[in-house]
């Protein structure tokens, strides 16, 4: 017998297990169902950073109440997730960096945002006293930080299970049919439920989730490398990024090194894995020596890197799926979607309860990024 | 310029170097890069130089045997760099690596890996102490510095290992207190189905027979059929407990405690690059696919000796040249005709050089509690986790092996799994009831070395100023 869900959530990372959470939390009878397990791929292996710096204006606004969220998360999933906001800082190296950030944070400032703001070179070194003297300044977030992201995913997977979700781990959705009420799920191993809504969470698959309701949505992969260190002594509390170069930066509870910021290594989205470059990593080996000339002697321990879906507009796709009613969409977080994971699930929530939400998710419709739109809106 | 070479290879052992001396006779470019200052591996550790001396002469004939091949090696014409570590290979094959701080890439048609075996890690309570090492290390003291333990040494485990180290020990001057033997009851037994290969081999046996008889002579005490032991000690190993099966539980001082539960393949290097692996019921241990010329499943890349399953060293120089065999033939420098011809003696060598090693397995198979730790046991040596923490995080799903180095951080650490890896497999099993094939192993990720930010800096050559 087919098993009746109110929600099926596809993908058991971070934003499907938020949106399955959220849901329960709202009494919905919510299944996630996961292809490999929870947290596989980009949830496994995120840096972590809790990060309102340098966002998008097109989700800027929703990334400043996810971090509110974050000031009370245990409040929402019983442990605050080794979250600790000691800042977020992106460095100047030069006087044309400089002027760049200056220029965003009092664009900021213009319309009204002050969670930005330059520090000089003396708050820069009190901040960061090993820091490398030849940089000139930067801007800073006070209250963005870095989590653990093992630690979320324990927290979320055993708050939405508590919350009622039912988690089915190692088991792939081959198919999504239309019926009456809903959609009809098959999975792996002939298994089959029934759904009055869809969440695909599906990450760097979530592309080929959305064909399967008729949504052609172009997605690129990404996949960024990270690198951890040995552990050494506390030496550095705020997250660090470079203007004009690929770092981030951050020591972690464990006191390891966690390097990582975009360094793309080699994606295979069939056979779900990929390949470090280890030529590329050295550019961010090279940013954090410039950066730390005391860590050159650090040893690295593990490089790995993690899958997940990008978009032309680096912006991820939250909301309705434009062609199949009741299937809504939350992926292609181009590399920044950890932060998003508390009120991206809530918004998902909203959708699927209530029709509607005031969180502001205009400019993550799935339609600006769809050929058969696009011509729509031209014409 | 990155350097490029038609053949690279890991490791100077006897695969190795066996290899080198035919991929150069056939007129193949070969670099071959290890981490020990010279050639020989862990069989042949230091022969050059140990050889000619007394210690030579105490570590006995077959030690002796590799300067011949050094010898050789070293005329062949490859190019040599000893003390260098890879740490990193990617397809199109660039092979990353170390020497004294500096890194640089090498790109290679093809690839040999004849990194060899480590020694299988037994984790027992107490293993971590200081005083207790493996017997593979102790040799490798006595070859490398000459050194004896000025203390009696204790020895528990099974296998020719513990064997050929304590007779060496004993011509050296050393003392051993006692040798705990763990294999079960019945080896001889477990033997029998293979009297065949025992006459066949009888030259073999006689070597081991004649280590137990000097063992004898030197009033060396055996206890058989320990089936579990603990070391205690504050700071350092100060007493050895054992319990032998139907016999009670004794405790005796203790200085030094060598261990020794046989070898598995070095696979961290062909798990990194994704090659296909088989799970070995007869070794307990994963080991790679191999073709005939012991080719991975990866074209181009090629392992010899112990890394593509235990055989010990004569196989390996046999295995080293069949693969030097079969990557001349993919390079072209030898029709197919050619190769089969010159394989053929060297195929009959082999299946005679591998021919006990079912009765060796069926003999020493590891003692069981090595798979199933009691929970006070540390298993994850870096990061400090017990099989009990082990156990517990197992109950949440049915994760594999990936799953609780993310649950606890098992694995993570700068040994990459080396020492827990088969230990977190074997306990997902039991815990799971499913066979341990199946719960599967870490996935490797680089560096397969420890590496300084400041040398992966060093490659990053637009940056260089």
């Amino acid at each position: 017998m087919t098993q009746a869900y109110d929600v099926v959530v596809i993908g058991g990372g971070l934003h499907g297990l938020s949106a399955a959470l959220h849901l329960a939390r709202r009494s919905a009878r919510v299944l996630v169902v996961e292809k490999h397990w929870v947290g596989r791929h980009a949830s496994g292996a995120t840096a972590a950073g809790v990060r309102t710096l340098n966002r998008d204006r097109g989700e800027l606004d929703l990334s400043l109440e996810a971090l509110d969220m974050w000031h009370a998360l245990a409040s929402l999933v019983g442990d605050d997730c080794g979250f600790h906001p000691n800042g977020q800082i992106c460095v100047a190296e030069n006087a044309g960096a400089l002027s760049k950030l200056e220029a965003r944070v009092n664009g900021l400032r213009a319309d009204g945002y002050t969670h930005e703001e330059m520090i000089g070179p003396a708050e820069l070194r009190r901040l960061l006293p090993e820091l490398s003297h030849h940089c000139l300044g930067a801007s800073y977030t006070r209250r963005d930080g870095a989590a653990d992201p093992h630690r979320a995913l324990r927290a979320f997977r055993s708050s939405a299970v508590d919350a009622g979700v039912t988690l089915v781990e190692h088991c792939g959705v081959n198919a999504l049919k239309k019926t009456g009420q809903g959609w009809l799920v098959s999975a792996d191993g002939g298994r089959e439920w029934s759904a009055g809504a869809i969440v695909n969470a599906a990450g760097a698959w979530s592309g080929r989730v959305a064909a399967m309701v008729g949504d052609d949505i172009p997605l690129a992969t990404k996949s960024s490398m990270m690198m951890v260190s040995e552990r050494l002594r506390p030496f550095i509390k705020p997250v660090v990024a470079i203007m004009g170069r690929s770092l981030s930066f951050k020591q972690s509870d464990q006191g390891t090194l966690v390097i990582g910021g975009g360094l793309q290594g080699i994606p295979d989205l069939d056979r779900e894995t990929s390949t470090a470059r280890m030529q590329v990593l050295a550019k961010g080996a090279r940013s954090a020596t410039d950066l730390f000339p005391s860590v050159r002697d650090i040893r690295i321990v593990r490089v790995w890197a993690g899958l997940e879906a990008k978009t032309d507009d680096m912006l991820p796709v939250v909301g309705p799926s434009p062609n199949a009613p009741g299937v809504f969409h939350a992926f292609g977080f181009s590399g920044h979607g950890f932060e998003l994971v508390p009120v991206v699930g809530a918004t998902l929530a909203d959708l699927i309860l209530t029709g509607k939400t005031s969180r502001p998710i205009q400019a993550l419709d799935a339609r600006r990024l769809m050929p058969a739109f696009a011509k729509e809106k031209s014409s | 310029m990155m350097r490029e070479v038609d053949v690279l290879i890991v490791g100077a052992g006897p695969a190795g170097m066996s290899a080198a001396i035919r991929l150069r006779a056939a007129g193949l470019s070969v670099l071959v890069v290890d981490e020990q200052p010279a050639p020989g591996g862990q069989i042949w550790r230091a022969v050059e130089t140990v050889a000619p001396t007394t210690t030579g002469k105490l570590l006995g004939d077959e030690y002796r045997a590799g300067q011949h091949l050094a010898a050789a090696f070293r005329a062949s014409g490859a190019d040599y760099e000893p003390q260098t570590q890879v740490w990193q290979i990617e397809p199109g094959w660039h092979v990353y690596k170390s020497c004294a701080g500096q890194a640089e890439v090498i790109r290679a048609d093809q690839v040999l890996l004849a990194t060899g075996a480590q020694e299988r890690p037994a984790p027992f309570p107490g293993w971590t102490l200081p005083g207790v090492l493996t017997v593979g290390a102790a040799q490798i003291l006595l070859k490398t510095s000459q050194q004896v333990p000025a203390d009696p040494v204790w020895v528990v485990g099974s296998g020719p290992l513990p064997l050929l180290y304590m007779a060496q020990l004993v011509r050296a001057g050393g003392r051993v207190a006692g040798w705990l033997d763990t294999s079960p009851a019945g080896g001889w037994r477990r033997a029998m189905p293979y009297l065949g290969d025992v006459l066949q081999r009888f030259g073999e046996i006689r070597k081991g027979l004649g280590w137990l008889r000097e063992l004898k002579q030197a009033g060396v005490k055996r206890i058989r059929n320990v089936q579990s032991f603990r070391a205690l000690g504050d700071g350092k190993l100060k007493t050895l407990e054992y319990t032998v099966n139907g016999g009670g539980t004794r405790q005796v001082p203790a200085k030094v405690l060598l261990v020794h539960e046989g070898v598995v393949p070095s696979i961290h290097m062909t798990r990194a690059l994704d090659c296909a692996h088989h799970w070995s019921d007869q070794q307990a241990c994963l080991v790679p696919d191999v073709d005939e010329w012991g080719q991975t499943s990866l074209r181009g890349v090629y392992i010899a000796g112990d890394g593509a399953g235990i055989a010990g060293a004569n196989a390996a120089c046999t295995r080293g040249e069949l693969a030097a065999i079969g990557i001349a033939l993919q390079a072209g420098k030898l029709t197919a005709q050619r190769a089969v011809e010159q394989a053929l003696p060297l195929r009959e060598q082999l299946a005679g050089q591998q021919r006990l090693r079912p009765m060796l397995d069926a003999m020493y198979p590891p003692r069981a509690s090595i798979f199933a730790p009691s929970d006070d046991t540390i298993v994850c040596r870096c990061e400090e986790l017990t099989a009990g923490d082990i156990r517990r995080a197992a109950a949440l799903g049915q994760p594999g092996p990936n799953q609780i180095k993310s649950f606890t951080r098992a694995g993570m650490g700068p040994c990459q799994g080396r020492q827990c890896g088969y230990t977190i497999a074997h306990i997902l099993a039991a815990e799971q009831q499913r066979p341990v094939a199946q719960v599967g192993f870490y996935r490797i990720r680089p560096p397969l070395k420890p590496l300084t930010l400041g040398e992966l800096a060093s490659l990053d050559l637009d940056g260089e100023k």
